[in-house]
């Protein structure tokens, strides 16, 4: 059931639309190489990086910003 | 009742007046500035506690009135021609998240070539918006249209804006007299607006405008045909009771000696004034002609019309406009919808006079026809 003007009246319903499925490249990142700089976190366009460095593969699109960004070159994009 | 000679523009601005809309983006255009001069000058002299915006752009009239529509206020804004066509990515988008914005569209042509005259082609262009459209025949019933407007448009059961249409120039620069309601009669029929369905509230979070993917965009626009063909109800409910406020009656179609003609004209607008005239004199002449007024366009009032026109045994459809290869966009509804013997006319288009004459040619082709669509007042050889 749509409601009137197609309004969504429950906040956040965007995070059911995991749009990790529109991946083609798979952001791996060695934490061994990362020196922790940041510069993933701050530059991933959809806030997909944890402070843990964990990436969140269920809203990463795949973009390659962090692995572009990284100065040590520790994030790879794999084929999925 | 006090009359007060006045142009429709300034009609219209009263009726603003009255409405008390909160916010009020608008940009101005030939034939149209006046609506936006005189509504200026109401906010500038406290008249109406509106936020008057002045936009760099029709795009972004519209734009405004949708967003503050969206925070659950009423507004209003006024274009026309290629104002309306600018503001066409966002006429669809008003009623499909079902704002009751109210406009008022001075009908003029569409560039090329460029023209600033009188002609539907700008509105009725827009008719599969989802927005209704009430085309005016002077003064008072452009002022009476914009509350009868407001009060359907927000009806909980519609939801969808509305555009009140007066011809440009013919009514936004001619004068003559109209009836200002009192406002206590005007609060009386248009209670304020009350939003439930979608705004933007902090205490309500929700997300207007959002991407749709294809589960839900279908029932979207179903929603909308139904609000439309359900706003019949409601504007006959709100006509019966603005006459019985106002003691003005208006209907879906007016009804012009039509009840025993063999010729019926069907057409919008201020047209309409010419055509009773020349039915008055061809009528002291004994001919059966008469005129069916259609006044509300969308939603298409199909009963009203058919009931009205099919007792004749042949009918004129005149369109100030053309959907070209196919004729006049209300003749060829009409013939979709009604098992009617009915032709069409092409008149007026670009500020192109319509005489007398030209009417009663048009009665004469309609009794005699020759072709699906023919159009009238050419400088050369008819087509």
């Amino acid at each position: 059931m749509v409601s009137i003007g197609a309004a969504v009246k429950e906040p956040g319903s965007t995070r059911q639309n995991k749009t990790g499925s529109w991946r083609t490249f798979k952001p791996i990142l060695d934490k061994e190489t990362c020196i922790k700089c940041e510069n993933c976190i701050m530059f991933c366009p959809e806030g997909c990086i944890n402070k843990d460095y964990d990436i969140d593969y269920d809203y990463c699109k795949g973009c390659g910003i962090c692995a572009e960004e990284c100065p040590v070159k520790a994030i790879k994009m794999e084929r999925e | 009742m006090v009359l007060k000679v006045m142009s429709a523009n300034q009609a219209i601005a009263e009726a603003v007046k009255l409405a008390n809309p909160n916010v009020i983006p608008v940009y101005p255009i030939t034939p149209q500035t006046t609506i936006s001069e005189y509504l200026a000058k109401f906010v500038a002299d406290g008249d109406i506690g509106a936020e008057y915006i002045r936009v760099e752009s029709e795009h972004s009239a519209i734009s405004a009135c949708l967003g503050a529509s969206g925070t659950g206020v009423r507004v209003f804004t006024a274009t026309s021609s290629q104002g309306l066509a600018l503001m066409h990515e966002i006429i669809f988008a008003a009623a499909g998240l079902r704002a009751p914005i109210v406009m008022a569209d001075a009908n003029r042509a569409l560039s090329a070539p460029l023209s600033i005259w009188n002609d539907q082609q700008d509105s009725i262009s827009e008719r599969d918006a989802g927005w209704m459209q009430t085309y005016a025949e002077n003064g008072q019933e452009a002022l009476d249209s914009i509350l009868i407007s407001y009060r359907v448009s927000e009806d909980n059961k519609v939801l969808l804006p509305s555009m009140v249409c007066i011809d440009g120039f013919i009514l936004t620069h001619t004068v003559d007299p109209v009836d200002v309601p009192k406002k206590e009669d005007v609060d009386k029929y248009l209670p304020p607006y009350k939003p439930d369905h979608a705004y933007l509230d902090p205490k309500r979070p929700m997300s207007i405008g959002t991407f749709t993917d294809p589960n839900y965009y279908m029932e979207a626009r179903h929603d909308m045909e139904l609000a439309l063909e359900g706003a019949k109800e409601v504007i006959a409910k709100a006509n019966a009771e603005f006459a019985e406020i106002f003691g003005r009656k208006y209907d879906f179609v007016e009804k012009y000696r039509s009840e025993d003609a063999d010729t019926i004209l069907v057409a919008m607008g201020s047209i309409c004034s010419t055509i009773k005239d020349v039915v008055d004199e061809l009528r002291e002449r004994g001919e059966k002609v008469g005129l069916v007024r259609v006044r509300v366009f969308r939603p298409f009032p199909t009963e009203e019309i058919y009931e009205a026109i099919k007792g004749a045994s042949k009918v004129g459809v005149l369109d100030k406009n053309i959907s070209f290869s196919i004729g006049g966009v209300l003749h060829n509804e009409i013939k979709a919808k009604m098992d009617v013997d009915a032709y069409g006319f092409i008149v007026g288009l670009g500020g192109r006079d319509i005489k007398p004459s030209h009417i009663k040619e048009i009665i004469e082709k309609t009794k005699n026809p020759t072709q699906h669509t023919q159009w009238i007042g050419l400088n050369k050889e008819e087509l």
